[in-house]
């Protein structure tokens, strides 16, 4: 066999293999959507954006629980956004070279792959413990946790990308440091940290293990948030779980709600990101 | 020979300078004196003495790495924003010396404009990014800061091109635009100094020429320094050269005589093409 040849054949091998591999990948995508689609699509009726979730036995809908999921994602992220961007120009525009620096990086990036049930428990010990009870600020904050070093990592990156040559520019002109952040260096990072922001919110939409500690979970309407309060993930938990055909239901049309939600969020970071640099 | 640390006055310091001028020059407006540079443990510029001249273009000419850019980077303290850099010795501006500590960086670059090698529009209008300097440091009237990015664009031979898109982005300009737009942004705030790092090196020959005919222009109002790796560019735009060679600045005289009769041999070689 010639080299001509045996280049060839080792083409179509990995070829071949790749294709192979990213079929498989994409088959079990396939079906979980699939399913999540015939399952729930029948649970998606007005009932389900008007009614509270019923007792067993019971029809209704999810509408409690659709509200407290937006209220906490609401809460976590005006939390979690400020914080994680102030950290994240710290690190990209203050701390370079710095130790200081580097140690904060460091515990950020153990955060940013922490189990979330961790963050669970850990909030569970310094929130709904001394409160005494689980409520929905209790949740917000879970969720901010989870929120920030995705948005600290984001920002870091994306001004990291942002040329020194422009920053030289500012500040040869006379500009303060801090109107070089926030006139030139966000202006060019804009795109990626709203990015960002969208897939924390996109990742703390289907989180379920820091809020089953936090904001436990609410059969009827609350809009206090200093009690427990119902949100998706733990009624879908707790429904799916469950012996009752109307709940199951229920809990498809959850999930189903949910990833249409995040696909929503993914596919609006990915529309942010594609606009060009500047209009 | 002084040391590095001494306080030096206006009337003793020109016996230590390299300065050419003649009958015909004009007031000395950059005094450096004694100037040495360090990156980290690195000395990048080792005593290097000289004036710049109002209303004159300096070149600064030599191989790459011999410290010409970082002498410029020096002149408004851009270096300041890299930790481990730093210099030693006295720069006197209007008779202040601007290494002294506690100097106000911001007031001091407001008052000395600089040009990188490669162009840096800011992600926004062109009108903006003319009005940015100006806005730091003046709330003018909207048609009095109109007036002004008019003469500043027309001053860096732009405005014919961008009148009618001054709210488009600036990235949107070809390469020598935008570094004419750059040279624009860098006049409107009325500086006293102009700083250009090799302001032509990445641009095709009709926009270095329109660049050197600014130069040419623009020297009439301001004290230029220009570091250029193109010989007959130097030649061209320049009043002064000085050759730099691994950190210390060789030999300093008026253009012509640098390319027609160099004092030193390692300058000749230079300009000869036969090193560098």
């Amino acid at each position: 066999m010639g080299v001509y040849a045996q280049r060839r054949f080792a083409n179509v091998l990995v070829m071949s293999l790749s294709v192979v591999a990213t079929a498989f990948g994409l088959l079990w995508l396939v079906l979980v959507l699939g399913t999540l689609l015939f399952e729930g699509f029948s649970a998606i009726t007005p009932a389900l954006f008007s009614q509270m979730t019923p007792p067993p036995g019971n029809s209704g809908g999810l509408l409690n629980a659709i509200f407290g999921s937006l209220v906490m994602t609401v809460i976590a992220t005006v939390i979690g956004t400020p914080t994680g961007i102030l950290a994240g120009t710290f690190l990209a525009e203050y701390s370079r070279g710095s130790r200081f620096g580097e140690v904060v990086r460091f515990i950020n990036d153990i955060l940013l792959s922490a189990p979330s049930i961790i963050v669970g428990l850990f909030v569970y010990e310094i929130v709904v413990v001394p409160m005494g009870h689980f409520s929905a600020w209790a949740g917000s904050v879970a969720l901010a946790i989870i929120v920030i070093p995705v948005v600290v990592r984001t920002t870091e990156d994306m001004l990291n990308l942002v040329p020194n040559a422009l920053r030289e520019a500012a500040s040869a002109l006379g500009t303060p440091k801090w109107k070089v952040i926030v006139t030139i260096s966000y202006r060019a990072a804009i795109q990626g940290m709203l990015t960002g922001v969208m897939l924390a919110i996109a990742r703390i939409a289907g989180e379920t293990a820091p809020l089953l500690f936090t904001a436990l979970n609410n059969q009827f309407w609350s809009n206090d948030l200093n009690a427990p309060m119902a949100n998706l993930p733990v009624v879908i938990f707790q429904f799916a779980m469950s012996p009752y055909a109307d709940w199951q239901v229920l809990a498809w049309g959850g999930a189903l709600l949910i990833t249409i939600t995040v696909l929503c969020l993914n596919i609006g970071a990915r529309l942010i990101a594609s606009w060009s640099t500047f209009k | 020979m002084m040391s590095s640390g001494s306080v030096v006055s206006m009337q003793t310091m020109p016996a230590a300078l390299n300065d050419p001028g003649s009958a015909r020059s004009a007031a000395q407006k950059v005094l450096i004196h004694n100037v040495e540079f360090y990156y980290d443990k690195f000395k990048a510029l080792k005593n290097i003495n000289l004036v710049l001249r109002d209303k004159r273009v300096t070149a600064f000419i030599g191989p790459s790495g011999c410290g010409k850019s970082t002498l410029l980077r020096v002149l408004n303290r851009i270096y300041e924003l890299y930790p481990g850099q730093r210099a030693t010795g006295e720069v006197m501006i209007d008779g202040e010396n601007i290494l002294s500590p506690g100097r106000d960086l911001n007031l001091l670059r407001a008052k000395i404009g600089m040009v990188f090698q490669k162009p840096t529009p800011f992600p926004m209008s062109i009108h903006d990014n003319v009005a940015f300097g100006i806005r730091l440091y003046q709330k003018l009237p909207q048609s009095e800061l109109d007036d002004r990015i008019e003469s500043a664009l027309r001053r860096a031979a732009l405005w014919d091109e961008v009148k009618d898109k001054l709210k488009q982005s600036g990235l949107g300009l070809s390469g020598g635009q935008q570094q004419r737009l750059c040279i624009a942004r860098a006049v409107a705030v009325q500086p006293e100094i102009l700083l250009l790092d090799e302001p032509a090196s990445a641009l095709d020959p009709i926009s270095t020429q329109r660049i050197e005919e600014l130069i040419a222009e623009l020297k009439s109002d301001y004290c230029i320094a220009i570091v250029t790796h193109n010989m007959q560019q130097a030649a061209r735009s320049s009043d002064y050269t000085a050759f730099m060679y691994l950190g210390e600045l060789v030999e300093f005289d008026e253009t012509e005589r640098i390319f027609t009769h160099p004092k030193e041999r390692r300058t000749e070689d230079y300009i000869t093409g036969r090193f560098g």
